[in-house]
């Protein structure tokens, strides 16, 4: 094909208006979003007591801290799918783990010592472990397939910034029903499972975020 | 460009024709040090422009974005060529063949990449490639609808996009 009669396809391919890639990455995220929420309210439920915890602080607290880390990995998706990434706002990245080790110290300061081993183990681990990134799968999918459609100068940081999102979505979910509320719990299994989803994606990203 | 990503086709044709000479000269000498032929890697680089148009951020300076681009589908050209260095080594003759037939504007063979297109997305390049239709005068001669001729172009320039890689390897 002449480069001319190329450039003659790509104007007509191109008369439409383009949808910036930031715009395309929200539709991602809510659709993943919702998605991983009917996949919530099909395998599991809010706990009973929702009604009674949803204001106390250690329940407030899981939630604040996953969506301090959505939040700040979320600014930086638009810039994981470009070539020129800056990820100006990358420290607030800080904030969710600085947030977690007040938390384990607020703990270890009001709680007696001897419920500390129970409260770190928890009742339900194994679950924390497996459903948060079973609920990372939504957005984690959707928001790949719009960063294949990008231009990411480095796969792999840009499918780690995926993932955070897509850990942070999913284990907001969990937390409502997960019945363990203690600080130490969440900055053990929930540190876990995020770390886990985020080195996946990591790795998923460098695999098929190539261009 | 900001035209252009409005689709503003007359901005898009007068950008894309500015970037292609560009291209050219940024291109013509790494390509030849690397034994590429240089409009190859200017059609694949001009596809990668456009199909990625939508990561260049409203309001920024858009060189850097397009030497950002560039530079990545470079890398890119050079490595598979570092591939086929080791596969064939009958590049003598490769070598003579490509310097007497120096094709100016021509670049891969047009059968060989429409070859990967099913024959309905052939038909859609080809009335406007060839034939200059708009998106309009080829769902009315393919008896298309406008919006599935859009889909289709889209969708080949996809898979042309893919293709270019695999052709040059067996090339």
């Amino acid at each position: 094909m002449r480069t001319d009669e190329l450039i003659r396809v790509l104007v007509r391919d191109g008369a439409r208006p383009v949808v910036p890639i930031r715009r395309s990455l929200l539709w991602a995220l809510c659709i993943g979003a919702a998605l991983s929420a009917v996949l919530f309210s099909i395998v599991l439920h809010p706990r009973a007591d929702i009604g009674e915890v949803i204001l106390t602080p250690r329940f407030l607290f899981k939630l604040v801290v996953m969506l301090a880390l959505g939040v700040a990995a979320g600014t930086l998706l638009a810039d994981a799918a470009r070539p020129l990434p800056r990820f100006r706002s990358r420290w607030f990245l800080l904030l969710a783990p600085l947030l977690l080790v007040a938390g384990v110290i607020g703990e270890l300061l009001l709680t007696d010592s001897d419920t500390w081993r129970t409260n770190l183990v928890g009742r339900n681990a194994v679950h924390c472990l497996s459903l948060i990134p079973l609920f990372a799968l939504g957005p984690a999918a959707t928001l790949f397939v719009i960063l294949r459609r990008g231009a990411p100068a480095r796969p792999a940081i840009s499918g780690a910034v995926a993932g955070l999102v897509s850990a942070s979505i999913g284990a907001m979910l969990y937390a409502l029903s997960c019945p363990d509320d203690s600080p130490l719990f969440v900055a053990t299994w929930y540190s876990i499972a995020v770390a886990v989803v985020t080195l996946v994606s990591a790795f998923a990203g460098s695999r098929i975020l190539r261009w | 460009m900001e035209r252009s990503l409005d689709g503003d086709s007359a901005a898009y044709h007068e950008l894309l024709v500015l970037l292609t000479s560009a291209l050219r000269s940024a291109i013509r000498g790494r390509a030849r040090a690397a034994g590429v032929d240089a409009e190859d890697a200017v059609q694949e680089t001009l596809l990668a422009l456009h199909l990625k148009r939508a990561t260049w951020e409203r309001g920024t300076p858009v060189a850097p974005w397009v030497a950002a681009i560039v530079r990545n589908k470079l890398i890119d050209v050079l490595r598979r060529r570092g591939h086929r260095i080791e596969v064939a080594l009958e590049s003598v003759v490769d070598t003579l063949c490509n310097d007497s037939e120096d094709s100016g504007e021509e670049a891969l063979d047009v059968q060989q990449l429409l070859g990967e297109l099913n024959d309905r997305q052939r038909e859609v390049v080809r009335a406007v490639s060839l034939e200059g239709y708009s998106a309009r005068e080829t769902a009315a001669r393919l008896k298309m609808s406008e919006g599935s001729v859009r889909v289709t172009l889209h969708r080949s320039l996809k898979i042309l996009a893919a293709t270019f890689g695999k052709v040059r390897n067996e090339n």
